[in-house]
């Protein structure tokens, strides 16, 4: 099926996300919507889905309008969607969620499980994606989880099949897998809709690809273009991808992890037996899939959970069980990886953001009072040499885009005196200028002699920062490597064997 | 747009009394403009005049619409002589009277309004001002009729104690949420109903609190005059110090939350617990203090409840206000100023309702007018169809910068 936007155009406000967005994707082709964080591709996604209606323009299936009123409808006309967060009951069996929302039913309206697990065995093997359909969805690797999701769409017979980030939570073996299967999808006439910013695997996979920035399209390229071409093209001035990395010094011990063990909100161990240590003047980067312990891992040094084994010394301090008051005033500096929830209060001001951990005393307060004069002045500062895209300090957190939130985080931590920093994403929804920015100021530490810890599901910013690279999987590190360890190798140990 | 975000709230309830507080003056206005409409109808359907009129209303419809303009003229000018000044008075003392009146109802509502408020700051539905009220109120009247104690310092220890009654009752709370994880709705809920049968057993035990000579009902002994609150005006007027108490306690709840550290992380907590976990503030323990002090600013009110008196107390003196206070918290969007008109507005209700019912009119319909404004305040969304009003700002300021800013293209 030949999918065709014209001028689509959606507002929000005064903010334009879609400008008059031309799409023309032809039957069987896997093309490629390429651009940045908030650079409208999700939202025109939203519009072609039926999520949102469109201010302008039209939505054309083989030359036909169709005027979608929401995903039901959109899913009929032969649209699937796979949502970068799965849309699956955990508890269900693969065979369950495929026919959610349409269940075959036999008499008095009984469940008829059998069709269900027929459909799920009838589209598995034409596109060989070898899914149980009895299988239990939280049993199953993200990776298979995902390929539910396809399922999911394909039982729907979805002509035009949609992607919305699908990589961000895979491996990169399992994203080779992906590949394969929209290979194969496009081969037996489906259309894709294959939405990133990663040009790498845009340069695998697409027939076509477009651009978009600031919720325009700004052309189209081809596969064969250069990595840096369509950077150039996506960001719109040319960009320095690597990262200029002065051998590490290696002093002391800064921080040394010994044993360490947590145990999750389910009661299960989900950091597990953990030892390393970060040398100062050296970045140590934790890589893994997304949900193998990091994020516990990193709230466990931090003071925000409790270890319910081993040690964690700071040079010779024992932080174990510190408070992540006690954690802070030791000079512990931390980037959380979900800023909105944790790194920020959205509703504060940029100048009250930079005060949150810092409430009890000089410079942020006099007494009992807040010192107004001095945290205008830190503010100002902070502003200026950060580079925070703002139109005032007294501007609300929660109106920032995400690159400039991120910053105001890194440089409320950076400021202070610090014996140690952990970022946990620190580029994480952040536009590729600021990036650049975050990834130099982090250095910077590393260079001033500060032991850094990275924690980051991104293999290309793990690779660049890093001076060694730990491998977590399912709570336990597989093993500690040199930075320059080739990509197979890490994804290998990503999934679990260890070296 | 994925990267303007949204601070994600921690639980539903949060985010509502967010959104409730958001409102600010302009919605704040409008509802009591509203509520005032609302209270015209009523005051129009319960006139004989504009009801006889109204059967031959297609024949001289003037007639009804001058009845309902008379009703509605009448009401709420005889809640102004009640709440305000009365210019049918015969000399300046009874015409400023009622707004004395108005004064003296709206300092515990002021005060207790207050302690709702703070509480909503945090993030907290305190919907125990009634009972820290009655549990300041029982030691502040142990204070003031069983101690003996000199001339001046009497009063500062009854109302000392008032507050501190009220904070410890409020601390309770805090500390269940924070040990047990209880609700605090519903721990306060139940905390009102201990407290008001503490407060009766108190009153009607001879050995305890109740009145030297009295019968089987619960009531105290009068206060001390050592311990009552002064009056302000002399003998002929009720008003009493309890007032300036309040005042006092709208210029403490400003400098708190605006302007000192502790209030800045009760704000904290209020906004996003999350972020203040992670920014190393111990969430747990700021719902302790924070519901302490919220229940400090009602012991302000139950003071005036307990020392504001010349007879003796009955087991129902805190009356509506511990009801009250949310209203006046919702109506004041939980700063300093708005309370205080809030308070003043809802204290001259109290104070003019019995007037209203000297031309005829059910002085209830002041607690309609009360309970529209407050569903107004409480339902957004409501007014804004109502009014025709844009939705909460979004993207107004942020988007207008945004585009400002990629116009220019490129970033440094």
């Amino acid at each position: 099926m030949k999918l065709e936007l014209r001028g689509i155009t959606k507002r929000f406000g005064s903010l334009v996300a879609n400008d008059h967005i031309d799409l023309v994707v032809n039957s069987g082709e896997i093309h490629s919507l390429l651009g940045e964080n908030g650079a409208g591709k999700s939202t025109l996604m939203n519009v072609l889905y039926g999520l949102y209606a469109a201010d302008e323009g039209d939505i054309l299936l083989d030359g036909v309008v169709q005027k979608f009123k929401g995903p039901g409808d959109a899913m009929a006309a032969g649209i699937g969607m796979v949502h970068q967060h799965f849309m699956l009951i955990p508890v269900f069996t693969v065979a369950e969620n495929v026919v959610l929302g349409h269940e075959p039913t036999g008499l008095l309206d009984t469940l008829d499980l059998d069709t269900a697990r027929q459909l799920v065995r009838d589209i598995s093997e034409r596109f060989g994606f070898e899914i149980d359909p009895d299988a239990r969805v939280e049993d199953l690797p993200v990776g298979a989880q995902q390929r539910v999701e396809i399922i999911k769409a394909l039982a729907r017979d979805a002509k035009v099949l949609v992607l919305d980030e699908p990589t961000a939570v895979l491996t990169p073996q399992e994203t080779d897998e992906l590949m394969g299967i929209m290979k194969g999808l496009a081969k037996a006439g489906t259309s894709i809709v294959f939405i990133t910013h990663k040009l790498r695997e845009v340069q695998a996979v697409a027939d076509r690809i477009t651009v978009i920035r600031l919720g325009a399209v700004v052309g189209e390229a081809k596969p064969t273009d250069s990595a840096s071409a369509l950077a150039t093209l996506m960001v719109g001035r040319a960009v320095d991808l690597s990262v200029t990395k002065k051998p590490s010094t290696g002093g002391d011990a800064g921080l040394s992890v010994s044993g360490l063990t947590v145990v999750g909100d389910r009661n299960n161990k989900v950091v597990d037996d953990v030892s390393f240590e970060v040398r100062a003047g050296e970045v140590l980067a934790i890589a893994g899939v997304q949900g193998n312990g990091q994020t516990e891992l990193a709230e466990a040094l931090v003071g925000l959970r409790v270890p319910t084994a081993g040690t964690i010394h700071l040079g010779s301090l024992d932080i174990t069980h510190s408070s992540v008051r006690e954690v802070i005033d030791a000079g512990v500096g931390y980037i959380p990886e979900d800023r909105s929830k944790d790194g920020l209060v959205g509703d504060f001001t940029i100048a009250e953001n930079f005060m949150i951990n810092r409430s009890y005393g000089p410079p942020f307060a006099k007494g009992l009072s807040i010192d107004f004069a001095n945290r205008e002045q830190i503010a100002t500062d902070l502003i200026a040499k950060y580079d925070v895209r703002t139109p005032s300090q007294l501007t609300l957190a929660k109106k920032l885009s995400g690159g400039n939130q991120q910053k105001v985080v890194v440089a409320r931590e950076l400021s202070r005196d610090l014996s140690l920093l952990i970022a946990s994403q620190p580029t994480r929804g952040v536009d590729v200028g600021s990036i650049e920015f975050i990834h130099e100021r982090i250095m910077a530490t590393r260079d001033a002699g500060k032991p850094v810890v990275i924690i980051s599901t991104e293999l290309d910013e793990v690779t660049a920062l890093a001076d060694r690279i730990a491998v977590m999987y399912r709570g336990r590190i597989v093993g500690i490597v040199d930075a320059k360890t080739p990509r197979e190798t890490l994804g290998r140990m990503m999934a679990g064997a260890t070296v | 747009m994925s990267d303007v975000t949204e601070t994600t709230p921690t639980n539903r309830g949060q985010a509502i009394i967010r959104e409730i507080m958001s409102g600010g003056a302009t919605r704040a206005i409008l509802s009591v403009a509203l509520g005032f409409l609302v209270g015209a109808l009523f005051m129009v359907f319960s006139s004989e005049e504009f009801l006889a009129a109204a059967q031959y209303l297609t024949a001289r419809p003037t007639d009804a619409l001058g009845a309902a303009w008379t009703a509605i003229a009448e009401g709420y000018s005889a809640l102004f002589r009640g709440s305000v000044y009365n210019y049918k008075a015969d000399n300046l003392e009874a015409a400023i009277r009622p707004m004395t009146e108005t004064l003296r109802f709206a300092g515990p509502l002021i005060a207790s309004g207050l302690g709702v408020a703070l509480a909503f700051r945090v993030g907290l539905f305190n919907i125990g001002a009634s009972g820290q009220l009655l549990f300041g109120a029982l030691w502040a009247t142990w204070i003031s009729t069983r101690v003996e104690l000199p001339w001046g310092v009497h009063l500062v220890v009854a109302v000392f104690v008032a507050i501190l009654g009220a904070a410890a009752y409020g601390a309770i709370v805090g500390f269940l949420k924070a040990r047990t994880g209880a609700h605090e709705v519903i721990v306060t809920i139940m905390l009102n109903y201990i407290a008001a049968g503490i407060l009766t057993f108190f009153f009607r035990t001879p050995e305890l609190l109740r009145e030297a000579d009295g019968g089987g009902t619960p009531k105290s002994d009068a206060p001390a005059e050592s311990a009552q609150l002064p009056l302000l005006l002399g003998s002929d007027f009720t008003l009493h110090a309890g007032f300036i108490l309040a005042l006092v306690g709208v210029f403490v709840y400003w400098w708190l939350m605006e302007r000192s550290t502790l209030g800045f992380r009760f704000r904290m907590v209020g906004h996003n617990a999350d972020a203040a976990r992670t920014a190393g503030i111990n969430v747990e323990r700021t719902f302790v203090l924070a519901m302490a002090v919220s229940g400090a600013f009602v012991g302000i009110a139950a003071a005036n409840q307990a020392l504001g008196v010349r007879a003796g107390l009955t087991p129902d003196i805190d009356g509506t206000i511990g009801f009250d206070a949310i209203t006046v918290a919702l109506l004041g969007s939980s700063t300093a100023p708005g309370v205080l008109l809030a308070g003043l507005l809802f204290g001259a209700f109290k104070a003019g309702a019995p007037q209203m019912q000297v031309i005829g009119l059910s002085p209830e319909i002041t607690g309609v007018v009360q309970g529209f404004i407050v569903l107004f305040i409480a339902a957004p969304p409501l007014v804004r169809a109502i009014f025709r009003l844009p939705p909460p700002q979004k993207t107004t300021v942020i988007s207008d910068w945004w585009q400002k800013l990629t116009r220019k293209g490129d970033v440094k």
